[in-house]
């Protein structure tokens, strides 16, 4: 169980970086090597590969086993899954707020309802 | 008219995210809404699914836990621990997700009263990230927020291109 949280985790760490979110808009065209991956970016082939280990590490990429080019490729599967949390979330708390909203109405209209009541009942007394 | 929907901020560099909400009620029916279980029951969650049980003490070092049951039976907790309670603008509290129990975040909640509305904020900072030896090394200090911004418009592109 502990697994899913480290890599829901490191799933929202790796997004967190910008060169890495484009890194993984770039494999969502396609297989890319290192080299290619590096290309549009003004970055060293090492510090390119440090952004992959990372994305490997959290299982958003996959790497071929080519020993000389290893291409990436998107591992959707783990993207899907944080996709679901915060949509989850979203939605878990979309839909309670708008319960909220009728809840409150309806709690400050009765109390409305109270007040007048108290106010009927005094003037019955005097 | 006042903006009824949700927002979900994320701040760069930041390991947490916040959401706010307007809703048309004082601040103090908000707050009860927020702590009683009597008005918990009757809101929280979505109408999919039912609150099956609702407990909370509200102290520092009190407890409290929400138990809901999705439409096949199964039950789904959230629990954690009341760390500083200022009626009735201020509750902070740890918050676990019980099928991910290493998850614990810190969750704090304010109320600010706007002319017969009430501001709902909500920050929650998941502390376990930091410590996530090995897993992501280099990068984490950019925190997981941006990626909580991020992710849905990213998201929404990488899986419909696949």
């Amino acid at each position: 169980m502990a697994t899913v949280d480290s890599d829901l985790n490191a799933t929202f760490g790796a997004l967190a970086d910008p060169t890495r979110r484009a890194i993984l808009a770039r494999l969502a065209k396609g297989h890319a090597s290192v080299l290619e991956l590096a290309e549009p970016f003004d970055m060293s082939q090492p510090a390119i590969s440090k952004h992959l280990k990372v994305l490997e590490r959290a299982g958003l990429i996959a790497r071929g086993r080519d020993a000389q080019r290893r291409p990436c490729h998107l591992e959707p599967r783990r993207l899907k899954q944080a996709a679901d949390w915060l949509g989850t979330y979203r939605q878990f708390w979309e839909e309670s707020f708008s319960r909220l909203d009728d809840y409150l109405h309806e709690l400050q209209t009765k109390e409305k309802t109270r007040d007048v009541k108290k106010t009927r009942n005094h003037r019955r007394t005097r | 008219m006042t903006s009824r929907k949700l927002e979900i901020i994320a701040e760069p560099g930041k390991t947490s995210f916040t959401t706010k909400r307007i809703v048309d009620a004082p601040r103090d029916l908000v707050f009860d809404a927020f702590t009683k279980c009597e008005h918990l029951k009757r809101w929280m969650g979505p109408r999919s699914l039912t609150m099956a049980s609702c407990e909370t003490d509200l102290r520092v070092g009190g407890r409290y836990r929400f138990v809901f049951r999705t439409p096949d039976g199964h039950d789904v907790g959230f629990s954690g621990e009341f760390k500083e309670i200022v009626r009735p603008e201020r509750v902070v509290r740890t918050f676990v997700y019980e099928p991910i129990p290493g998850a614990e975040a810190l969750e704090t909640l304010e109320l600010e009263e706007s002319g017969g509305t009430t501001i709902i904020r909500t920050t929650t900072v998941h502390r376990s990230v930091e410590n996530r030896d090995g897993h992501v090394n280099s990068g984490m200090e950019a925190g997981m927020t941006e990626g909580y911004a991020r992710l849905e418009e990213l998201l929404a592109g990488l899986l419909q291109k696949r």
